[in-house]
């Protein structure tokens, strides 16, 4: 099995991007990949805890929490997410914060990378 | 594993979105990843602007100055700092009627790495020696 590294940038609410990359990961997880996702940009405001589920819009909380479960290791950008005024305490468990050079490091050992762009 | 080649391949506007200063400031971050690396491990980027991505590079910005945040400008002096590869392509650059020269260095900075402004081939020989490609 191997290892994919994905980045993702978009926002959470108001494209589908963010959408894909998680249910990506999940797909790669349940067939038996190793699998880190990188937040980055607007994507580092999805790792707030106690997200309302509308079903207007998309929602990060419950299934972050399903791949953390699953092994997925995640990790915000510290500097993208204190910059939107999230702090450490407010943000779901068992998410990483770290620097750029966490997702570096992830490259270096996956077998495939992914870049889901942001705007 | 050794070294691992990338090359961060900015397509998008500075100032239009924050992906295309991200794209800067993650292949700065090459610096300091070897304190979550085995020895002997490294990555090295290679950064580059092509299409709309060589917009918002010159010299001269304010940024500071009028909003408060620092230049695309300064990261950019700050990656020849730091001695990235940065590429800018030729043929993309007189697209946009920039000229070669409105392209900053680092030398006030101290830094000995220069910009290379080089034909798409050689953007294309970057991507073809790297092992992951990372579009922004």
């Amino acid at each position: 099995m191997g290892i994919l590294t994905i980045g993702c940038f978009p926002g959470l609410i108001g494209n589908m991007s963010y959408d894909f990359a998680l249910k990506l990961a999940e797909a790669a997880v349940n067939k038996g990949h190793k699998v880190n996702i990188w937040f980055s940009g607007n994507a580092t405001g999805s790792i707030k805890a106690h997200q309302k589920h509308l079903k207007d819009y998309s929602t990060g909380e419950k299934y972050l929490k399903a791949l953390l479960e699953k092994g997925v290791e995640i990790c915000t950008c510290e500097a993208c997410t204190v910059a939107r005024g999230i702090q450490k305490t407010e943000g779901i468990e068992k998410i990483q914060w770290n620097a750029m050079h966490w997702y570096l490091a992830k490259i270096h050992a996956s077998d495939r990378v992914l870049q889901i762009g942001g705007e | 594993m050794g070294d691992v080649k990338l090359a961060f391949i900015v397509q998008k506007p500075q100032y239009k979105g924050e992906t295309s200063r991200l794209a800067i400031t993650h292949a700065i971050a090459y610096q300091t990843v070897e304190i979550l690396l085995d020895d002997g491990d490294t990555v090295t980027p290679t950064l580059c602007f092509t299409g709309e991505g060589v917009l918002g590079l010159q010299n001269g910005q304010k940024a500071m100055d009028l909003y408060g945040i620092t230049s695309t400008e300064t990261h950019f002096k700050n990656s020849l700092l730091v001695d990235l590869d940065v590429l800018i392509c030729k043929e993309d650059l007189a697209r946009y009627g920039i000229p070669e020269n409105a392209i900053p260095d680092a030398e006030d900075m101290g830094a000995d790495k220069k910009v290379k402004i080089v034909p798409f081939s050689e953007i294309q020989k970057a991507v073809e020696e790297s092992k992951h490609v990372l579009f922004f």
